[in-house]
């Protein structure tokens, strides 16, 4: 087939197939939808971090004029988390509030004004307690404990170790400490979550809802309401930017439900950007006590790593991030030995989740910032002492995570070409610097997060007699390119131009079952499970054909939107008419592809052992080059050079996007993003006050694709939407370094920490010249 | 409280309709005139999303009662393409990947759009120095400077060619 070589339409620059709806104001978001007679709901927070629920007194509430329904905890007992392991959340707080923001209470009224209105009516009785802000503190914590069969208020701890450490260290020639600190910070999508629900007469449940999990939250409605999975629908509509934040059921989602169902009437709820940054869930504070031990070489020996993470007052997510901070420490580098011991923390606070890079970013940041400070010691090149620990895959590492495709090296040699990094590295006027990190991230969980038999992903095709060509997939686009991803591999596999293949994606009452946009799993999982879809439709048509035809199906290929001849290239039937021979011989054109991760790369056995795992890993190296001015400890971050190694770029454009996105997050995270708080309140909950970055705070970006065509990605392709976040950040602090000598450990790095930090050499010189 | 009846000239049409006066341009144009395309990102004016032109200037309408406003020509992104003819600029974020979750996207097409109006040949200065109200979370910014550069090449390929005389 050397006439037909790559498809075309794989590998190209295509804009999104949604792009036209969203540069024209079309394309319609949770908040945008409406229903005839439909209400507003809104949710009453709690204004104590801690606080037993004495009584809550609704009576004038429910007889204000508009108002149609409040709902309270006692109504909605049934416990809920996104882990089987943590279920710690009911709908409204039912005994307890645990945080500033937690949800007490919801109304539904005629207007939005009537629904406020109506929360300044309700009546709490509360009891306040004392409660618990800082994880070390917390920790140690005998009384007023959180939740329940939680002693010091710690969710969960891990204790790992594999190979041996001691012995590690012993080999080792020089061993470096280090206590590294990074702030707590959140998604802060653009679009604020909002959820539109509504029962129709037989007591179906059809809810809309900003969300990446669109089956979790079915299963979770189901589970909440009491209500059997086949009578809830979840359609995901449009998604303004997740970043995880909208990955595991908020309590919006649910609220809008009981509310619609008490009310009678569809209900509406949208949070305001306020509550949007109490509901969070984003990336914790992480407390990282970091040991490394390395031959005079430079060759890593042992690493010991102690996590705590302060994870606020609910479990969310958070077993899986914390393990996350200590499996994935692994799957870079060749390290012999490894301890983690991991905290989760609980605090009365917001609950954490998962965040772009989850659980891995500020691990990465610590061993990163950790190993460039070791090369500075030994007097190695901080590059040449990244490829002294290359991996050298196929290999299983010491806690069993199976690497396959390994484009780090080639990402390292990448940046330093680009950037000039022999000639700059040490050799830049004061004040200007140039640094370098890697980082990597799973293509998907290995796992789900409700174990079962069932595939991962499931995509449906439906092709008509007309040639049309259909997706069903419940795969969710959030702002990343997963339709337009399915599009290309489905359209590519049978030789189709793009805009004959449409795509259905995220009805649960429609579409087959994905996990959801998480874990970065999409393209890999949903990807290979349309390219097995497409490719079983194509057996189809090509059967169909050669028996027309009279030859053997081997004999023919499904291009350029016909069917030809193998042998001379010769088109034989177009596609509509082979489509139409198929559909002829069976009634109807269909097929199904499914995903299921490989038993080998499903990791060990070991308690913990479900997270990290994953069919593949990207890699990213990155160089950043900033100017610190030493008067005021500002500092500017002039240009970052990413690589990614995404195994293959289905679309460069969509990849560049990706990138560029996780870049920019990793570079908010390194210099300015924080969530501040003051006795469990945020002090800083707006865009501006939480200092998003804006056009004039964002450096160029470079980007290089590396592509290292992974065996088991859909035409080789891996993830490329959260990979590269956690290299930026040690990249810059290296570059600060680099430019004024100091290393800042702690995130993010404010003028006042690089002043500080200036001021403490400058003493200790002193002291060191008397 | 008392409704007021406006006239309000959107995207040439004039609605005339009766609201109460406390109500925000942004609520009237999403709730009453079914115009979603204006996002709300924030409530206080921090990120853009809600940006409409005012007479062809940008203005966020989160700030702005819409009572206020019955004079001026409001555009939304809904008014921004020529039928089924996009805009320039919305061909430029389609083909570079300007617009990610989309979310900011009617906002910063509308503020590029007045930029554009002014200076038909900004630097990369510029046009950052012009969306810097204009807040994204998806893109660090880099493909939306590549599609406001790409309108830019696409306008330019337009315009008539002087003919040689």
């Amino acid at each position: 087939m050397s006439s037909f070589p790559q498809p075309s339409v794989i590998g190209a620059r295509t804009p999104m197939v949604d792009s036209v709806d969203k540069v024209t104001g079309a394309g319609k978001y949770a908040d945008d939808l409406t229903l005839p007679g439909m209400l507003v709901g809104k949710i009453l927070h709690s204004p104590h971090a801690h606080a037993r629920i004495r009584s809550i007194d609704t009576s004038a509430a429910e007889a204000l004029t508009g108002v149609k329904a409040v709902v309270t905890g006692r109504e909605t007992p049934v416990k809920y988390g996104i882990l089987p392991v943590g279920h710690d959340e009911t709908i409204f707080a039912v005994d307890k509030v645990r945080y500033i923001g937690d949800n007490v209470a919801g109304v539904a009224a005629t207007s939005e004004a009537i629904a406020e209105e109506a929360l300044r009516l309700i009546r709490v009785d509360y009891e306040t307690l004392p409660a618990h802000f800082d994880p070390e503190q917390s920790m140690r914590a005998e009384d007023y404990l959180i939740h329940e069969g939680r002693p010091h208020n710690i969710e969960r701890e891990y204790h790992h170790h594999f190979g041996n450490v001691e012995e590690g260290f012993e080999a080792a020639d020089y061993i470096r400490e280090d206590r590294f600190d990074c702030a707590e910070v959140t998604h802060a999508a653009l679009e604020p979550h909002s959820t539109l629900a509504k029962f129709d007469p037989d007591g179906k449940l059809t809810v809309w809802s900003s969300t990446q999990v669109p089956y979790y939250l079915m299963k979770t409605l189901s589970s909440t309401l009491q209500m059997a999975e086949e009578n809830v629908r979840v359609i995901k509509p449009l998604i303004g930017g997740g970043f995880g934040g909208k990955s595991e059921v908020i309590p919006l989602e649910l609220a809008a439900a009981v509310l619609a169902r008490k009310a009678g009437g569809p209900v509406k709820v949208t949070y305001t950007r306020e509550e949007v940054f109490y509901a969070h869930r984003g990336r914790p504070r992480q407390i990282v006590e970091l040991k490394t031990g390395v031959t005079r070489q430079g060759e890593l020996t042992a690493v010991e790593v102690r996590v705590i993470q302060d994870g606020g007052a609910y479990c969310g997510y958070g077993v899986v991030t914390i393990l996350y901070s200590g499996q994935l420490l692994n799957a870079m580098y060749d390290i012999p030995n490894v301890k983690f011991d991991g905290y989760r923390v609980l605090t009365n606070k917001p609950a954490c989740g998962a965040m772009r890079g989850h659980g891995t970013v500020n691990t990465r940041f610590a061993f990163e910032q950790q190993l460039n400070r070791i090369a500075a010691v030994l007097g190695i090149d901080p590059v040449e002492i990244r490829r002294r620990n290359f991996l050298k895959p196929p290999c299983r590492t010491v806690n069993d995570l199976r690497v396959l495709s390994y484009g780090y090296p080639e990402c390292i040699e990448r940046v330093c070409d680009r950037s000039g990094w022999k000639h700059k590295y040490g050799r830049l006027p004061y004040g200007k610097g140039i640094g370098i990190a890697g980082s990597h991230y799973v293509s998907g969980a290995a796992n789900p997060i409700i174990r079962s038999m069932m595939p991962h992903t499931t995509v449906n095709l439906t092709i008509d007699s007309d040639g049309a060509v259909t997706i069903f997939s419940g795969a969710a686009e959030i702002g990343q390119g997963s339709d337009t991803m399915q599009v290309q591999i489905v359209a590519a596999e049978l030789g189709l131009a793009m805009e004959q293949v449409k795509i259905i994606a995220a009805d649960t009452g429609r579409t087959p079952v994905d996990l959801g946009s998480y874990s970065s799993r999409v393209t890999f999982m949903a990807g290979n499970a349309a390219l097995a879809a497409a490719r079983e439709g194509k057996r189809r048509i090509l059967a169909a054909a050669a028996e027309k035809l009279a030859c053997s199906p081997d004999n023919l290929a499904l291009e350029k939107g016909g069917v030809y001849y193998r042998a001379d290239c010769r088109l034989a039937l177009s596609f509509q008419d082979a489509v139409r021979l198929a559909v002829g011989r069976d009634g109807t054109l269909q097929a199904a592809g499914t995903y299921t991760t490989p038993p080998d790369s499903q990791g060990g056995k070991f308690k913990g052992a479900g997270v990290g795992p994953s069919p593949a890993y990207s890699y990213s190296a990155q160089v950043a080059e900033v100017t610190v001015d030493s008067e005021s400890g500002q500092v500017s971050v002039d240009r970052i050079i990413a690589a990614h190694d995404c195994g293959k770029a289905l679309n460069p454009l969509a990849v560049e996007g990706q990138v560029q996105g996780s870049v920019w997050m990793g570079l908010g995270q390194a210099v300015q993003e924080e969530m501040i708080w003051q006795n469990g309140r945020l002090m800083n909950p707006g865009l501006l006050e939480y200092r998003s970055p804006s056009t004039l705070e964002s450096p160029p970006i470079e980007t290089i694709l590396v592509e290292s065509n992974d065996p088991e990605g859909p035409f080789g392709a891996k993830e490329a939407g959260e990979g590269s976040l956690a290299a930026t950040i040690p990249a810059v602090t290296h570059a600060i370094y680099d430019a004024v000598g100091v290393w800042i450990d702690t995130l993010p790095v404010t003028p006042e920490k690089v002043l500080k930090a200036l001021e403490e050499k400058r003493r200790s010189c002193e002291l060191t010249s008397l | 409280m008392q409704k007021e009846k406006v006239r309000l000239h959107v995207n040439g049409r004039v609605y005339e309709l009766e609201i109460d006066p406390n109500r925000l341009l942004l609520e009237v144009l999403r709730q009453d005139l079914g115009l979603t395309g204006t996002k709300r990102g924030c409530d206080d004016s921090s990120c853009g999303a809600c940006t409409v032109l005012v007479d062809g200037e940008p203005q966020m309408s989160c700030l702005m009662l819409a009572v206020s406003y019955q004079e001026p020509e409001i555009t939304t992104i809904e008014g921004v393409a020529d039928g089924c003819e996009l805009d320039a600029l919305q061909r430029g974020f389609c083909v570079e990947g300007g617009a990610q979750c989309g979310y900011c996207t009617p906002g910063m097409i509308l503020t590029a759009k007045y930029l554009l109006a002014r200076n038909p040949d900004p630097s990369d200065q510029e046009i950052n120095e012009a969306l810097s109200g204009n807040l994204c979370r998806c893109t660090g910014y880099i493909q939306i400077l590549a599609s406001v550069r790409k309108a830019i090449e696409l306008l330019r390929q337009e315009q008539p060619q002087e003919v040689e005389r």
